[in-house]
């Protein structure tokens, strides 16, 4: 009887001797950075270092809205983030339609270049890139931190899983009843994707706001920095100022944390779909 | 092209020129649409990384430095990455980094999924905590890592002192930094992992579980026996992806020691980096890139043919 009674309560089970010390390893990082963005340059280099700031300071924020063009980067980012995630939607969703359901010449030879392209290392791509953007005038301008982003063969591939997935009588009744291909596609297809969209949306939107490589190669111009590349230039610059360096982590950081905790069932399933759309 | 199934049945009333005049409308109006819907973003992935890999391959055979004219080497930088000792240890480098991450991802990875899939107390609570720090980018990982790790007044070595262990010097030891920066990596990937591995353990048919049990097996054999089949196209899966992960890892090497100490954390991608825009040597760099690209693509091509033959089908 004892055992019905405990399984309702659930016990104490010896799973917590793991996730307990584990999830403290993964989130205490975190929560150290928020704290020592409000410490002041007195606390952090006390010995022995200590977790909670003996009095909140705002000095870390203060230098970094004075002496960054901080705001100026987020809005760079931000804007990137956007554009990155609409041409996502329409270009990943349109090819991967193409691709899943549409047979027309050139279409295995076009799906296998655009999956090829996953193994070729950015490192590779980088020097002729740096070099095309130049010559197209987007080297150093916000364009060259979006435009790699405008599609991706990860998006178009889990789309393409996903209309494979869904069964083929539904556009054909569309079809009988007078819809053209794209209108069976914008008017039945697209609004049974609103999972996989959404999955694509967040990989995007996680993607191009942590992006590092392309604007640190091809953006030097400081007004054009997104936050990722604007936090590398302090490194350099401002090693010892670690309550500003944390401060402009939070910055960079805080968005995508908090809109993650705050949709997490949904970021969640987001991931798990992918999972299962391999 | 294979016949599709709304192609009308052929008629015998039309002359065999009106007829191939129709099928080539046909086939013409079907590519048109075709290419309509999958042109735009084939066009911009596929001319983003064909076109620049191209490119790419002609600078490889070059000396140049972006400025002064290209000189032609032929196969001349090919030939020198066998005989470059820097190349090789940043090979090593990468090579050790590569087996230290894959099956302890993978192998965190599955074990943290095992134990969010318990029906216990605070679960939704340990999720999150472990998924969190995916959400954060490379850059601001490398800079918490540095305070982290601060042999000084790090977190790390103050914990480190009260269990009464010697300190460390963490990222400023050559011989310690890859295993850092494994854990660091580690931080960021396992909550992926686990959630890719949480939904496939969803995905494993009750029953099995119940009649292994039912057949006396221990809840340790259950997990060799049928869990871990059950899981392997997932695993496939993960580990081709965090092999093309790790192989490609630069954000965090740069922003954590980029290359150092005394280059012991050089990987190939960051030598490429160095190559190409510290020492603006263009053409070396590109042809070090290849060679990380020829790997790589050895590497999943064996890795799919493997599961090919293994039966699973993870691709």
């Amino acid at each position: 009887m004892a055992a019905t009674v405990k399984r309702r309560r659930l016990p104490f089970s010896p799973w917590h001797l793991l996730l307990m010390p584990l999830s403290l390893t993964f989130a205490l990082p975190l929560l150290q950075m928020v704290l020592t963005s409000f410490m002041t340059a007195a606390d952090i280099n006390r010995f022995p270092p200590r977790l909670i700031p003996t009095q909140l300071s705002l000095a870390g924020y203060q230098a970094l809205f004075a002496e960054s063009q901080i705001l100026r980067w987020l809005a760079n980012t931000v804007v990137v983030a956007a554009i990155s995630i609409v041409g996502h939607l329409v270009l990943c969703s349109l090819a991967g339609y193409g691709f899943a359901r549409l047979r027309f010449p050139g279409r295995t030879l076009g799906f296998f270049a655009m999956v090829a392209t996953v193994m070729v290392p950015i490192q590779l791509l980088m020097i002729p890139t740096f070099l095309m953007f130049s010559r197209l005038g987007i080297a150093n301008t916000l364009a060259a931190a979006f435009v790699p982003w405008l599609a991706s063969a990860f998006g178009i591939f889990l789309m393409r899983q996903f209309f494979l997935s869904l069964p083929r009588e539904l556009e054909e009744a569309a079809r009988l009843d007078g819809c053209g291909t794209f209108g069976a596609f914008r008017r039945i297809v697209l609004p049974l994707a609103k999972p996989a969209l959404a999955t694509l949306a967040v990989f995007t939107l996680l993607g191009s706001w942590n992006d590092l490589v392309w604007p640190l190669i091809a953006i030097s111009d400081e007004r054009w920095y997104t936050l990722q590349v604007g936090l590398t230039s302090f490194q350099g610059t401002r090693r010892t100022q670690f309550e500003l360096l944390m401060a402009g982590n939070v910055v960079a950081t805080m968005p995508l944390l908090i809109g993650f905790v705050l949709a997490q069932r949904w970021f969640v399933a987001s991931m798990t779909f992918t999972g299962l759309n391999r | 092209m294979v016949p599709s199934t709304l192609e009308a049945p052929r008629t015998r009333t039309g002359s065999a020129r009106s007829l191939r005049t129709h099928r080539w409308r046909r086939t013409a109006g079907r590519a048109a649409t075709g290419w309509a819907f999958a042109g735009p973003g084939t066009l911009l992935v596929v001319g983003l990384s064909i076109f620049p890999a191209v490119w790419a391959f002609l600078i490889s055979r070059t000396r140049w430095n972006g400025i002064a004219p290209a000189r032609d080497l032929g196969w001349g930088n090919y030939q020198r990455m066998v005989e470059d000792p820097e190349l090789w240890e940043s090979v090593r480098h990468t090579l050790l980094l590569t087996a230290l991450f894959v099956p302890s991802s993978i192998a965190f990875g599955l074990v943290v999924a095992i134990a969010l899939s318990q029906p216990i107390r605070l679960i939704r609570f340990y999720r999150t905590c472990i998924f969190v720090p995916f959400v954060a980018s490379a850059a601001a990982t490398g800079i918490l890592a540095g305070y982290v790790f601060n042999p000084q007044f790090g977190s790390a070595n103050e914990l480190l002192r009260r269990l009464g262990l010697p300190a460390q010097q963490f990222l400023e030891d050559p011989r310690q930094v890859l295993v850092v920066i494994c854990l660091i990596a580690l931080w960021g990937q396992v909550g992926f992992v686990a959630v890719i591995y949480l939904a496939a353990l969803q995905d494993i048919p009750k029953d099995l579980v119940e009649a292994a049990t039912v057949d006396g097996a221990s809840r340790w054999q259950v997990f060799w026996h049928v869990t871990v089949p059950a899981l392997r196209p997932v695993t496939v899966f993960t580990g081709v992806w965090q092999t093309i992960t790790v192989l490609q890892l630069f954000d965090l090497v740069f922003t954590t020691t980029r290359g150092g100490p005394l280059n012991a954390s050089q990987t190939v991608v960051y030598y490429v980096y160095e190559l190409a825009f510290q020492t603006q040597r263009y053409g070396y760099g590109s042809a070090v890139a290849y060679g990380l690209f020829a790997f790589t693509m050895l590497l999943t091509v064996a890795m799919i043919l493997y599961s090919r033959r293994a039966k699973v089908e993870a691709f």
